[in-house]
């Protein structure tokens, strides 16, 4: 059993910045996680604090059940992959995916033997003999995998995986790692800033903003039900629409029309009442005609991303004409593209809106607890 | 050159960089070739020809000198005083510039690599500070220091009348030069140490190595060239340090006679230029020698790699 547990982890930098402000967060024996966040959320820093390359200032870390929170980091039984692969430019590949076992003090020809193995699985065979300045960026990285592999951890750790490769490597990179995890089932953690990357890897994603983590869930939760507007704005290749609303009558008044109140948050809202309204442009229909329960705007972009477009439209302020017109986004398929200057309406589809109250979503729901583990045994607690 | 531009002489078109033309380049040249031929080649040359002859400082050989030819040198190697100098001097450049300068120079840049603020400045201000003082003025800090009657380092320790630099001659200026030196090995290991990635350290740790595991590794397969560097250069340097002789003159009997201290006794308080010279010489061929030792295993490395 190899689950991860932090209760109240905090990192404070000598210089009085707060990298990790008391963090609590399981993650389950095999689970594939995903730390996201933009540049300075802490993100890099918890993970390094999971390697014990940095030290907590409180809190403790516990892997596998044991307290690691004070061991040196060639004691925690996790292996780490570097942005930059970190291979070491004077050995051949061998000698780098054998280091660890060299450090364990295993003989020459084991290690050796230990070494072509896990560099067969990986496809290395052929390279062995190579230096890694004779490699290309991928071959580097599965080097660096194997060289992590090699010692069985309990735990991986990789920080931006992805982000060394150039666009096409990385697709292929990706299905590659996805496709390793779930072989070894090794616990793995790993740290990105490419919100596509974590829902595309991750079991499960913990989105990061200034230390503390906003929201944890599955790809599919923090996709649909983005737990506060920063989530909402941080996931999905465009983010979500957020529009102020006020409860009228029932319903809410957006820009100049009336739409329903999503029936989660139908009990939970008052007349009067100032909210944020958020539907992801995906979730939006596109009309060139008026339609009931439509927001109407005037086209001002259309951005062609291949086979859909994404529109951006200006809509007027319904209840403060004088404030500058809110502006929505829609993606329109294909062949269905209007022209800058048009006016369109666009239907939002039921079920895909969501209210947010000073930030937070309005739902009657609890936040989705700590998922069992993938090979079904429960969390180690 | 842009392309469609054209060469501002039209006469010849230069396949130079500059475009200067091989006669306009060789006017550069030209000045400093002449200063380096006036001091440094002529003195050189000038020396090699004294050490074949008989040449003093006074009497008649000076107005009048006479080629011995190798007498010099079979001399010189013949000679006990001169063999001691020579064991002495190697003693003084591995003690101090070796162990001494290398040493510790790296260590404090290992230690100092992730630190920065007050403690980094404070110990580069003092370590800097014992490189850009004048030789004579440290001499003298050291004799003030060493000193049997009234020195600083016996008042400290309660034991006055302990002789340092008569009973440990070497050993204190092994010391003094290790002091004064340092700093170079210091400044050129820091900037070293910043080219070996964080990221490869820190694999070596999560591996389990420890710090020394860490520094084979990691960080002298890294910095080997800069080793190196430092290294030849340090050992030329202290090969051929006078300031010694500012703190021991050579003594007590000799025992800290290094060879340009023997050199200088020779050739000038002894007043036989022409012996000195040839010893000089000697020096120069050993010098060539730690040189073309140092750059092989710099080559060596380069082809590796």
């Amino acid at each position: 059993m190899s689950a991860i547990t932090m209760r109240e982890l905090t990192k404070v930098y000598p210089n009085g910045v707060r990298a990790l402000d008391a963090l609590d967060l399981e993650i389950a024996d095999g689970e594939f996680f995903a730390l996201l966040g933009p540049s300075g959320c802490g993100k890099t820093t918890l993970l390094r604090t999971i390697a014990g390359l940095e030290v907590a200032s409180g809190g403790n870390v516990h892997i596998g059940g044991r307290n690691v929170t004070n061991l040196p980091p060639g004691k925690r039984d996790v292996a780490m992959v570097f942005q930059d692969y970190a291979l070491f430019p004077h050995m051949t590949v061998q000698d780098n995916i054998a280091y660890p076992l060299r450090i364990k003090k295993m003989d020459r020809r084991s290690r050796g033997e230990k070494a072509a193995e896990t560099a067969d699985e990986l496809g290395l065979t052929a390279l062995l003999q190579r230096r890694p300045g004779q490699l290309s960026g991928g071959q580097q990285q599965r080097v660096a995998l194997a060289r992590a592999m090699a010692c069985h951890p309990q735990v991986f750790l990789l920080d931006e995986p992805l982000s060394n490769l150039d666009a096409r490597l990385r697709l292929e990179a990706r299905t590659f790692l996805k496709r390793l995890q779930r072989e070894l089932g090794v616990t793995t953690v790993f740290v990105t800033h490419d919100q596509a990357e974590a829902l595309a890897l991750a079991d499960r994603i913990a989105v990061m903003e200034g230390g503390r983590i906003r929201q944890v869930g599955t790809p599919t939760e923090v996709f649909r039900r983005p737990a506060n507007t920063f989530v909402a704005g941080f996931i999905g290749s465009t983010p979500m629409n957020l529009v102020d609303a006020e409860v009228h009558d029932g319903e809410l008044a957006v820009a100049g029309t009336r739409l329903p109140v999503p029936d989660e948050a139908r009990d939970r809202v008052s007349a009067g009442e100032k909210l944020v309204y958020g539907v992801r442009p995906e979730y939006l229909d596109y009309s060139p005609e008026p339609a009931p329960g439509a927001l109407s705007g005037q086209v001002v972009v259309v951005e062609n991303l291949g086979s859909f477009s994404l529109v951006s439209l200006d809509m007027p302020s319904g209840d403060a004409p004088a404030t500058p017109g809110t502006s929505l986004q829609v993606v329109v398929p294909e062949g269905r593209e209007p022209e800058p200057g048009d006016t369109g309406w666009v239907v939002p589809r039921p079920g895909r809106s969501l209210l947010y109250r000073d930030g937070e979503l309005v739902s009657t729901a609890a936040p989705p607890a700590v998922p069992a583990a993938r090979t079904g045994a429960d969390a180690e607690r | 050159m842009v392309e469609g531009a054209r060469p501002v002489t039209g006469a010849s078109p230069a396949p130079d960089a500059a475009g200067l033309g091989r006669a306009r380049a060789t006017g550069f040249l030209v000045p400093s070739m002449v200063l380096i031929l006036l001091f440094l080649v002529v003195p050189a040359v000038w020396t090699i020809y004294l050490g074949l002859t008989n040449y003093r400082l006074t009497g008649l050989a000076a107005a009048n000198p006479q080629i011995v030819g190798l007498d010099n040198y079979t001399r010189a190697l013949g000679d006990e005083r001169f063999r001691t100098s020579l064991v002495l001097t190697l003693q003084f450049v591995l003690g101090s510039a070796v162990i001494g300068q290398a040493g510790l120079g790296f260590a404090i840049a290992f230690a100092l690599r992730d630190r920065s603020g007050p403690l980094r400045r404070v110990v580069e201000a003092f370590v800097l500070l014992s490189w850009i003082l004048p030789s004579s003025v440290v001499a003298f800090l050291w004799i003030a220091l060493l000193d049997r009657d009234a020195g600083t380092l016996n008042a400290l320790l309660g034991i006055p009348g302990t002789a340092w630099l008569l009973d440990h001659p070497m050993l204190s200026i092994i010391i003094f030069n290790t002091w004064r030196g340092t700093a170079f090995s210091m400044m050129l290991y820091a900037a070293a140490l910043e080219n070996v990635p964080r990221s490869h350290l820190e694999t070596a740790r999560l591996a389990g190595a420890s710090t020394w595991q860490q520094l084979r590794d990691v960080v002298f397969p890294r910095i080997r060239g800069h080793v190196l560097t430092n290294l030849l250069l340090i050992s030329l340097w202290t090969f051929n340090d006078f300031a010694p002789f500012l703190i021991t003159a050579g003594g007590p009997e000799q025992r800290s006679e290094i060879l340009p201290v023997y050199v200088y006794k020779v050739a000038l308080s002894g007043g036989e230029l022409g012996f000195g010279a040839a010893i000089s010489f000697i020096m120069l061929l050993i010098n060539l020698v730690i040189a073309l030792v140092y750059l092989r295993m710099l080559g060596r490395r380069k082809e590796k790699a």
